[in-house]
């Protein structure tokens, strides 16, 4: 077993590598994830996500690092751990020509859950899909597919939850509403891991950890991250702002340039090169506040610095 | 009007479009060239609706120049090969049943005698009719044959035996199909080529459909086992088999009055090895094509030897030797053997023994490589 095996965290790995050929997708990559927690894994597309989920529950073979889940030896017990896994795949991945009760049950005995009719029902019953059980999964709409994929996650009573953006396509509402759930899944001891490109969901999450290119960028909670991230951010309001984003963006400092509405966010990492840069426009036609900076700036900055370093 | 008119512009985007699509699809792009390749060698080289060589057992019992002769002249004819020399009867019966040869040509004991007295002996020659198409030249070439052979012997004294239009007569006996009806030989065989054509695409389907629309990635994420998906996508399968063994034989039996002399229970248990043979060569398919398409035109180019080169549409013995080496590791050509040998000739377990074997080495080693093949990550 590896070393540092801590019984709090439920997953706690390190050095993970994936190579496709001769391209790195998951490069040298450490986490950690307490038990009860929403973990929530951002990056932009294509950062290699969804590979580093997929060697979580067995479903890729690392190419590089150890460590464990769920106390399990993550690369020789993925047999064990995928019984005690629960994995939503980003495209929807249950029998469309088969119906809602049909997909759960298939699931439930694939698991060899005890008293599975009853884990059906009380799955049906949680759904609110008890009448529309006979509904074939390929005729429901968008969200309500979401909901039984999730469903058909949790019929095994998982300790981990691997969820590859749950809620790409999905309305707000619907949204909202799954959110709710995966809090009070936590709060009931279950632990979840979580990719999304949703800025208002990550800062859901209890702590984060922002991967781009293969290489882990930043961890931490929210606030931590956008501290790491060392970014000072302007807000400009006022008339004529495309012609003032125009003539600050190439000037030294300035990182990002990013239209908000009706107020533009000014960026940079280095504040004092910035304060110089924005000097001679903090004039009376335009208003200047200095503001915490977002997620998503901070983001975009990593991932703007990313590139430089690795490609 | 608000109608779109044809635009060359247009046109010329979407051929532009299709050429750079077939040449990305490896597998069309095979299929243009191989297909083609494949017919054109095996039909061009391989069929012969004129078989000749075909094997032939004698019983001699009358051990004179005459009969001699014949063997003789048949040895040397382009129809018979001679490969056996049977001892009685029995021996031929066997021969025959087994599918060793294809003619047996019996001289009877006092054969010289009674032609010497111009008695008008009868050469007996008996012929394995299952295929009907594979006797028929050979059948009309004896006659000939032996009377030209014989008359060159019958010098000196015997001349006046030339004379008479003929010293002796050839009786034919077609075995199995008297009447040379050609459904005795097509229906029964039909079973193994719908089973091999719809076995190897049920399967072949099943792996590839949950690859392309994603349920695989679920399923390998649960503790499913690769034997457990194997298994359990073979077995619903052998059912369908089934129904469509008892479909043909009911057709057999009362649309096209086929004999049906053997044991339809040993039918039906040997073919569950043909059955789960092709069940598992479609898994393997599936295991390498990359999409459903690609997995039909992989069920496709396996049928093709299938029907051609298995007896079933031309007569095995007809074909030069490469092929029917090819012919032999294909499970229908044994399946084809055992059904015939069954419902037309009554074969049982023992005569059908010697094509069981072939067959279930093939599903052996389809089974290896489908398992070997299958993978239980997505790597």
């Amino acid at each position: 077993m590896a070393k540092t095996d801590n019984p709090d965290f439920a997953i706690d790995v390190r050095g993970v590598t994936k190579k496709f050929g001769t391209r790195t997708v998951v490069n040298d990559i450490a986490m950690q994830v307490r038990s009860g927690e929403i973990y929530g894994f951002l990056g932009p597309n294509g950062s290699g996500k969804t590979t580093f989920l997929r060697m979580l529950c067995g479903l890729l073979t690392p190419d590089g690092g150890e460590g464990s889940c769920l106390g399990l030896d993550f690369r020789s017990q993925s047999a064990e751990i995928k019984k005690r896994v629960g994995y939503m795949t980003q495209k929807f991945s249950f029998y469309e020509d088969l119906s809602i009760q049909e997909n759960l049950d298939f699931i439930a005995r694939l698991y060899e859950v005890p008293q599975r009719k009853a884990a059906v029902e009380k799955s049906l019953e949680r759904l609110g899909m008890v009448e529309r059980r006979k509904q074939l999964a390929g005729s429901l709409s968008g969200g309500w597919k979401q909901r039984l994929a999730l469903a058909a996650c949790l019929i095994h009573e998982p300790q981990l939850l691997l969820l590859d953006e749950p809620t790409a396509g999905v309305d707000p509402k619907a949204r909202r509403e799954f959110w709710e759930e995966i809090h009070q899944l936590a709060a009931g001891g279950l632990t979840v891991l979580i990719t999304t490109h949703y800025m208002d969901e990550a800062s859901r999450c209890h702590r984060l950890a922002y991967i781009a290119y293969g290489n882990l960028l930043a961890r931490g909670t929210v606030d931590e991250v956008v501290k790491a991230g060392g970014l000072t951010t302007w807000e400009v309001s006022g008339d004529n702002l495309a012609a003032l984003a125009d003539k600050i963006r190439a000037l030294p400092g300035v990182e990002q340039v990013v239209a908000f509405g009706t107020t533009l966010h000014v960026s940079g990492r280095n504040a004092e090169k910035l304060r110089t840069s924005i000097a001679p426009f903090q004039t009376g036609a335009h208003r200047w506040t200095q503001i915490e900076s977002g997620l998503e700036d901070v983001f975009i900055s990593l991932m703007d610095s990313a590139k430089d370093n690795f490609s | 009007m608000n109608k779109i008119a044809f635009n060359f512009h247009r046109f010329l985007a979407v051929v532009i479009k299709e050429f750079i699509q077939m040449r990305r699809d490896r597998m069309t792009f095979a299929m243009m060239v191989g297909v083609p390749l494949i017919q054109l060698t095996l039909f061009g080289f391989a069929i012969n609706s004129n078989p000749k060589h075909l094997p032939t057992a004698v019983y001699a019992a009358d051990n004179s120049p005459f009969s001699r002769t014949i063997v003789w002249s048949l040895r040397n004819s382009s129809y018979f090969d001679i490969t056996r020399e049977a001892h009685s009867e029995a021996e031929i019966k066997t021969l025959l049943a087994e599918n060793k040869v294809q003619f047996a040509v019996t001289v009877p004991v006092d054969f010289s005698r009674k032609l010497l007295r111009g008695e008008k002996p009868q050469l007996l020659l008996e012929a394995d009719a299952t295929d009907p198409s594979a006797v028929g030249f050979a059948m009309s070439a004896i006659n000939t044959l032996a009377l030209t052979v014989v008359n060159r012997d019958l010098t000196g004294p015997l001349a006046k035996l030339r004379a008479s239009p003929q010293p002796f007569t050839v009786v034919t006996h077609q075995h199995y199909n008297p009447e040379s009806i050609s459904q005795y030989n097509i229906v029964p065989g039909l079973m193994g080529v719908i089973l091999t054509m719809t076995m190897v695409m049920f399967t072949g389907l099943a792996i590839t459909r949950e690859r392309e629309s994603g349920t695989m990635e679920n399923l390998l994420s649960t503790p499913v086992h690769p034997g457990e998906v194997i298994m359990g996508k073979i077995v619903p399968y052998i059912m369908v088999g089934y129904i469509q063994v008892f479909l043909i034989l009911l057709a057999a039996k009362f649309l096209f009055d086929v004999p049906i002399v053997g044991s339809v229970p040993l039918l039906l248990g040997l073919a569950f090895l043909f059955i789960v043979a092709h069940l598992t060569v479609g898994i393997t398919f599936s295991t390498i094509a990359q999409n459903q398409r690609q997995a039909m035109q992989m069920g496709m180019f396996f049928f093709l030897p299938n029907i051609l080169l298995s007896g079933y549409m031309f007569p095995f013995r007809g074909m030069p030797q490469w092929a029917q080496s090819i012919g032999e590791c294909l499970p229908l050509t044994h399946f084809l053997r055992i059904v015939r040998g069954i419902l037309l000739k009554g074969n049982g377990l023992a005569e059908c023994a010697p094509d069981l074997w072939p067959i279930a080495l093939f599903l052996a080693v389809m089974l290896t490589l489908g398992i070997t093949r299958y993978r239980q990550t997505l790597d």
